[in-house]
């Protein structure tokens, strides 16, 4: 057996793929045969780093260098400088941003800091498509335990004690619902691993199941022991071909060294999953609409009760859990489950994905501890916000949550805390805003999202959020009116409080928080028709400043509907009725005479 | 039964263990408004849709606002249907409804019928926050000779999708595309005619909107009575007489004969005929088909096929050509009544009355829809020309009567005109699931036995559970019957038949829930199945006061037989009274 | 691919499995290993630093020392190659030079595991692992 002296750990994740990793794989293993040191580097591809901004990522094991960028032909470079002379290629190591100093270690990265990975454990660490590194880092280990030493019911007395909530949105206790299902007899029962991850932005199950999907099948197997199950079905889009392949690869594995399938590890517990691919409708992220959608009918909730834990697919008991609640768990049993309660906070145990997104410096998926500070993650994690602007608000669990603003930047992040502050965990999308950004717009952002993504079934949600949509965008177009604030948040209380699902019941939400928190912001734009952000389009107004203006005649000629006019060398004006705010003369002019306001 | 005790605006009331928050109200006398529920406990269906959220009430305890339709009560549960978080949410929903529905209420059709119209009264819908420039959602027309489907005014209520799918098993129609643009629609969005649909029509038995409609003929009919070249004859389904007092204020099940008679007189029809007459030449066709299907098996001819199935119902005609092409070869060859009217008509009658074939319109008056659509089939026309020429239904004729400024209440008791308004009991009982099958048996049993029937009343074929058997003993032969109405019954007793399961001699299947009675062309019953029991025993009660109870002692009949068309199956009467089946699978 | 057959034979495995992953398992907690980086420069690795290096990562391997090899650059003492920088948690770093594979596993049962200095420490000016941040 060869004794690599180091490991060049490439991402070989959906983004860094797109970027060409999985070229740099071959080249780096080129260079480093060239070179005659294959037996001193193993390069191995594995799923995702999470610092997907900086991608394509390189890490050098065991000295934690941490390449970002890194292009094809920059491998020769690594192979020659760092695996044969020890010498680390600066050029591609990460840059602080404040002290524009090269970090050596990814240690010492503050993207890394703070971080803590638990769902995320083996995502950049093992070769996902290698069932080999995940049996080496205690894989499977779990499940063995349960089948030798443990009763159903005492499994999941210990997820019960773990404090494990569902990381898919709502929260639930975990283990409270494998024992409703393990409550309920009946002949065939299934456990359902929900891949329908469809938050705007969020793609932490994405990347655990590219990462790492055998902590998922070896939890979703450890459910089929608990609750009395067979059988396994995992819902995913089809819109994640890699994790599918992935998937699939891990799957085969798993059966070809007997961990799934009949009789596992010869103890008589017999283990089947199967795949079922979604079209990537949001709604069916919702528990009872994903089970429909399965049966083949059209994806849309039914109201509950019947709970899925009595009557779900095919109208068996199921239990229906999110992949990132399910990479939590194998780890749960082999660490134990005061050892996961002792992380996070006092209602929220261990840590959450979140997909850090926006006007941030550092955007890339992040595991954190339960009860850490918005403030930690924006500013620590996220190394502040993008060219020095001011921070404004962090949209928090996708279209579904609200915004959190400046004065919640020091509450510790958990379900309740979120809940409580208007906003919600969701799938841990995470979105922040600078000054840039109109809260209006914002809150049109997400509804045009939601009227996209309605099933159309219930009628607050159907027509209701048709009709938020089209309010807001009235404001934005500067043509709203008090009245329509007014109606505005008595439409969102009435949807919220009559919808059918979570997705209608939780839609209003964007609205109902930028009214509370930014209330000024859409006053300004009923009242004096002005967009604090200056963001809307439509309440941009452009003149032009008479003793700036030479009448050299571009703005005219850039123009592209004829609202410019004005003699050579005379000052031009614009006519407002005619302007599109399109912003080419504002463009074009070398006098800065363009004023927009 | 496990009971639980809960409050319900302050009032305590005990209710089964099950039982939703709405059924548990309406048992206290608290009607809460509803939309998109419908009671369908009449065929066994537990319908609780939970999608348009007009039923919602305040639930102690609860974060959100409950469908009552779809929440079951629980012990000790707090509910409370009027409080102002209630009526405003109610309101609002309603209003977001109607801001997507076209406010055409004045030229609707069904104005003054409709579900959502009496809604918004109800509510007091003064008027409606619409956006400026607010989307509606709008759809294509579609036009069938049986109902048109104008989807602008869809609500997504979903009702006809219901019915279609879990009552008929039809599959027709369901929600396609998402959101605010979802729509109900057939698969890949063909038009109704070349899907799977069946002109049931029970969809538009339950739009509460003007969405789904039926095809209106009455213009053509007014149009016709007024073209003096044109010699005008008119037809009275069985199940028509017991309810179209209804849409005169009448009690259900109050038998109006005599006054649709009159009325149809006034309106100018030139004669005034009974589709009884032709259900008594139905039963002697197909009574003679199944005797002698009977006869051959029990003389142990194994090329016979049994059970022999009625075919008087254009619905489930279309269903099994649709849906059971390997079985076409079962049902009795005998036209429906209708049919078999109008091709009397054309030919004997017209000889008699000396009228040219294309001078004589045939309408009809049915309890149905599907009818429309079996009237334009191009096996029941010579030469292009109809033997029944236009079919309307039992709303479509109040209308006329109602345009005709005729005070219905108070018209005299007339008599059909002969030889075409004769019949029996046996006819008339055609309206009700069993009937036809009961009908059959009073002539099945004497020409088999050759004796006479001592009781005439087969009181184990009646009833109103959605599938039923009984064995009928022709002196010493027990003959196996099987019934079933809702085309989701008869589905299941065919797919029995397909297995081999049963060992049934005749089968009568009806479409419609509890038979004609329950047609889609019958007044509007809202799921009330104390309407449908009325009419089911004011159809019984006409059988009853009947003089002849036999078909074969029609003397008419028997004079038709004599004059005209010789004897039962005879080459005559194969030509102008059966037919044969297509097979129309359309997946 | 064979099966597992029972869950003995999958701890076996684990146990087989998990030495090919040692190196990044350490790399995931160094500051709580020992870590001793070997000068893999032009002038290193003419000295005989690879040599070096491979001796020490087998013996670690083989004795299961909790300690992390890494390989750096020149630290400027060319005269004195192969040279190994060796830091143990909570102690300052030592740099030995003329290492070569005898003095290797002096260093590594002497020092590391007993904390007895030998011969050949060179003092150090220069950027320890501590300092590089």
């Amino acid at each position: 057996m060869a004794h690599y002296k180091m490991h060049l750990l490439v991402c070989g994740g959906t983004g860094c793929r797109a970027s060409q990793s999985d070229k740099i794989v071959e080249n780096l293993t080129a260079e480093i045969e060239k070179l005659g040191l294959e037996n001193d580097a193993q390069v191995v591809t594995t799923g995702c780093f999470g610092f997907c901004e900086k991608g394509p990522i390189v890490k050098v094991v065991p000295d934690n260098t941490f390449y970002t960028q890194v292009k094809l032909e920059d491998c020769a470079e690594i192979v020659k400088e760092h695996v044969l002379k020890g010498r680390k290629v600066k050029r591609l190591l990460y840059e602080d941003p404040e002290t524009k100093k090269h970090i050596e270690d990814s240690k010492h990265m503050g993207f890394y800091q703070k971080q803590l990975r638990i769902a995320l454990r083996n995502c950049g660490f093992i070769d996902p498509e290698n069932i080999d590194e995940y049996i080496a880092r205690e894989g499977y280990a779990a499940i063995a335990k349960i089948l030798e030493e443990m009763t159903p019911q005492e499994a999941i007395d210990v997820l019960k004690k773990s404090g494990l909530r569902g990381r898919g949105g709502g929260g639930f206790p975990t283990g409270l619902k494998w024992e409703f299902a393990s409550k309920n007899m009946a002949d065939q029962k299934y456990v359902v691993c929900n891949a329908d991850e469809g938050d705007p932005g969020a793609f932490m199950d994405r990347s655990i199941l590219e990462g790492d999907p055998h902590s998922v099948i070896e939890a979703m197997a450890i459910c089929g022991y608990c609750i009395g199950a067979t059988k396994g079905l995992v819902y995913i889009r089809a819109e994640y071909p890699l994790a599918i392949k992935r998937l699939q690869t891990a799957l085969k594995q798993a059966r070809e060294y007997g961990l799934l399938g009949e009789d596992i590890m010869g103890t008589g517990f017999g283990f089947e999953i199967e795949l079922k691919f979604g079209a990537g409708a949001f709604v069916c992220g919702e528990e009872t609409a994903l089970i429909h959608s399965m049966e083949g009918n059209r994806g849309e909730p039914t109201v509950k009760p019947p709970f899925p834990a009595e009557k779900g697919y095919l109208g068996k008991p199921t239990n229906v859990n999110n992949v990132e609640t399910l990479a939590n768990i194998p780890v749960i049993f082999n660490k134990g489950a005061s050892w996961f309660s002792s992380i996070g906070s006092e209602k929220s145990k261990g840590t959450k994905v979140f997909a850090l997104a926006g006007k941030i410096n550092n955007v890339g998926l992040i595991e954190v501890p339960m009860g850490i500070t918005l403030r930690e993650v924006i500013f620590e994690i996220g190394g502040g916000i993008k060219n020095g602007k001011k921070f404004k608000a962090v949209q928090t669990g996708g279209p579904s949550g609200g915004c959190l603003t400046e004065k919640h930047l020091d509450t510790p992040i958990d379900f309740d805390n979120l809940l409580a502050a208007g906003s919600m965990m969701g799938s841990g999308g995470m979105i922040v805003m600078d000054e840039d950004d109109c809260m209006v717009a914002m809150a049109k952002f997400y509804l045009e999202f939601t009227v996209e993504e309605s099933c159309g079934k219930c009628a607050p949600c159907r027509v209701g959020n048709k009709r938020l949509h089209e309010i807001l965008e009235k404001i934005c177009a500067g043509k709203g009116t008090e009245d329509d604030l007014e109606y505005l948040q008595n439409l969102s209380k009435v949807i919220k409080d009559t919808a059918l699902c979570g997705l209608g019941q939780t839609s209003p939400n964007p609205v109902l928080s930028t009214l509370e928190h930014f209330y000024d912001e859409y006053l300004a734009h009923v009242r004096e028709r002005i967009c604090i952000a200056g963001s809307c389009k439509a309440l941009k107004l452009y003149t032009i400043i008479a003793d700036k203006c030479t009448g050299c005649t571009a703005c005219t000629r850039a123009c592209p509907v004829g609202a410019i006019t004005g003699e050579k060398r005379q000052p031009h004006v614009i006519d407002a009725d005619k302007c599109i705010r399109c912003g080419a003369c504002y463009d074009k002019c070398k006098f800065s005479a363009i004023h927009v306001q | 039964m496990e009971k639980i005790k809960l409050t319900i605006d302050n009032i305590e009331v005990e209710v089964d263990k099950g039982t939703t928050i709405y059924k548990a109200a309406k048992q206290i006398g608290i009607d809460i408004p509803v939309l998109c529920y419908m009671n369908l406990e009449h065929l066994n269906i537990e319908n609780r849709p939970g999608g348009c959220r007009i039923c919602v009430v305040e639930v102690e305890g609860r974060r959100n606002l409950a469908p009552s339709c779809s929440t079951e009560c629980t012990p000790g549960m707090v509910v409370k249907t009027h409080t102002i978080r209630v009526l405003n949410a109610r309101k609002t929903v309603l209003e977001l409804i109607l801001s997507d529905h076209p406010s055409s209420c004045l030229t609707c059709s069904s104005s003054g019928q409709c579900d959502l119209q009496d809604l918004a009264q109800r509510l007091g819908i003064r008027e409606i926050h619409a956006v400026e420039n607010a989307m509606v959602s709008t759809y294509r027309k579609d036009c069938s000779p049986a109902l048109n489907r104008d989807m602008d005014k869809c609500i997504m209520c979903r009702k006809c999708e219901t019915v279609c799918n879990d009552v008929q098993t039809v599959g027709a129609l369901s929600a396609v595309n998402r959101g605010f643009m979802s729509v109900v629609a057939t698969a890949f969005e063909q038009d109704l005619v070349d899907s799977t649909c069946t002109f049931c029509g029970q969809c538009v038995a339950v739009c509460p909107t003007g969405a789904l409609t039926p095809f209106d003929d009455t213009n053509k009919i007014i149009r016709a009575l007024s073209d003096p070249s044109k010699t005008v004859i008119v037809q009275t389904a069985p199940a028509v007489r017991a309810a179209l007092g209804e849409e005169f204020g009448l009690p259900a099940g109050t038998l109006v004969t005599g006054k649709m008679v009159a009325a149809l007189r006034t309106l100018g029809f030139d004669k005034v005929f009974d589709t009884d007459f032709a259900a008594d030449l139905t039963i002697m066709e197909e009574g003679t088909e199944l005797l002698s299907r009977l006869s051959r098996f029990l003389e142990g001819d194994k090329s016979v096929k049994l059970p022999l199935l009625t075919s008087c119902c254009p619905a489930w005609v279309n269903f099994f050509e649709c849906f059971y092409p390997d079985m076409l070869d079962i049902p009795s060859t005998a036209r429906s009544p209708q049919q078999m009217f109008g091709a009397i008509a054309k030919t004997y009658l017209a000889d008699q009355m000396k009228v040219k074939r294309e001078d004589l319109v045939v309408v009809s008056v049915m309890p149905c829809l599907a009818k429309k659509f079996e009237c334009e089939r191009e096996e029941f026309a010579v030469e292009g020309n109809p033997d029944v020429d236009f079919s309307i239904s039992t709303r479509e004729l109040a209308g006329l009567i109602k345009a005709a400024n005729i005070n219905f209440n108070n018209l005299p008791e007339e008599d059909y005109d002969n030889p075409m308004g004769e019949s029996t009991g046996a006819s008339v009982i055609f309206g009700v699931t069993g009937g036809v099958i009961e009908a059959a048996c009073r002539t099945a049993y004497e020409l088999f036995t050759g004796k006479k029937l001592e009781k005439i009343d087969f009181e184990e074929l009646r009833g109103i559970e959605g599938i039923r058997s009984a064995t009928i003993d022709f002196d010493g032969t027990p003959i196996n019957i099987g019934i079933a109405h809702t085309l989701g019954n008869a589905r299941k007793l065919l797919d029995g038949i397909r297995a081999g399961m049963y060992n049934f001699h005749a089968i009568e299947i009806m479409a419609c829930p509890g038979g004609c009675i329950g047609g889609a062309g019958q007044p509007l019953h809202h799921g009330d199945s104390n309407i449908l029991k009325a009419r089911y025993e004011a159809i019984y009660r006409e059988d009853a006061n009947k003089p002849i109870r036999k078909s074969h002692e029609n003397p008419y009949i028997v004079k038709l037989y004599e004059e005209f068309l010789g004897e039962p199956m005879s080459e005559k009467a194969h030509h102008l009274l059966h037919t044969c089946y297509f097979c129309k699978e359309k997946h | 691919m064979k099966k597992i057959k029972s869950l003995d034979d999958l701890r076996k495995m684990k146990r087989e499995l998990e030495h090919g992953m040692n190196i990044r398992e350490k790399s995931n907690s160094p500051e709580s290993l020992v870590q001793i980086r070997v000068a893999m420069a032009t002038c290193g690795i003419a000295a005989g630093a690879r040599t070096v290096m491979n001796a020490l990562i087998e013996k670690i391997e083989k004795e299961k020392v909790p300690a992390v090899v890494t390989q750096g650059g020149c630290m400027g003492y060319c005269y004195a190659e192969p040279t190994i920088e060796v830091k143990i948690p909570g102690k300052d770093p030592v740099v030995f030079g003329n290492v070569d594979e005898k003095v290797a596993a002096e260093i590594v049962d002497k020092y590391i595991k007993n904390g007895e200095l030998i011969d050949g420490i060179i003092p150090t000016n220069y950027q320890t692992i501590n300092e590089k941040k």
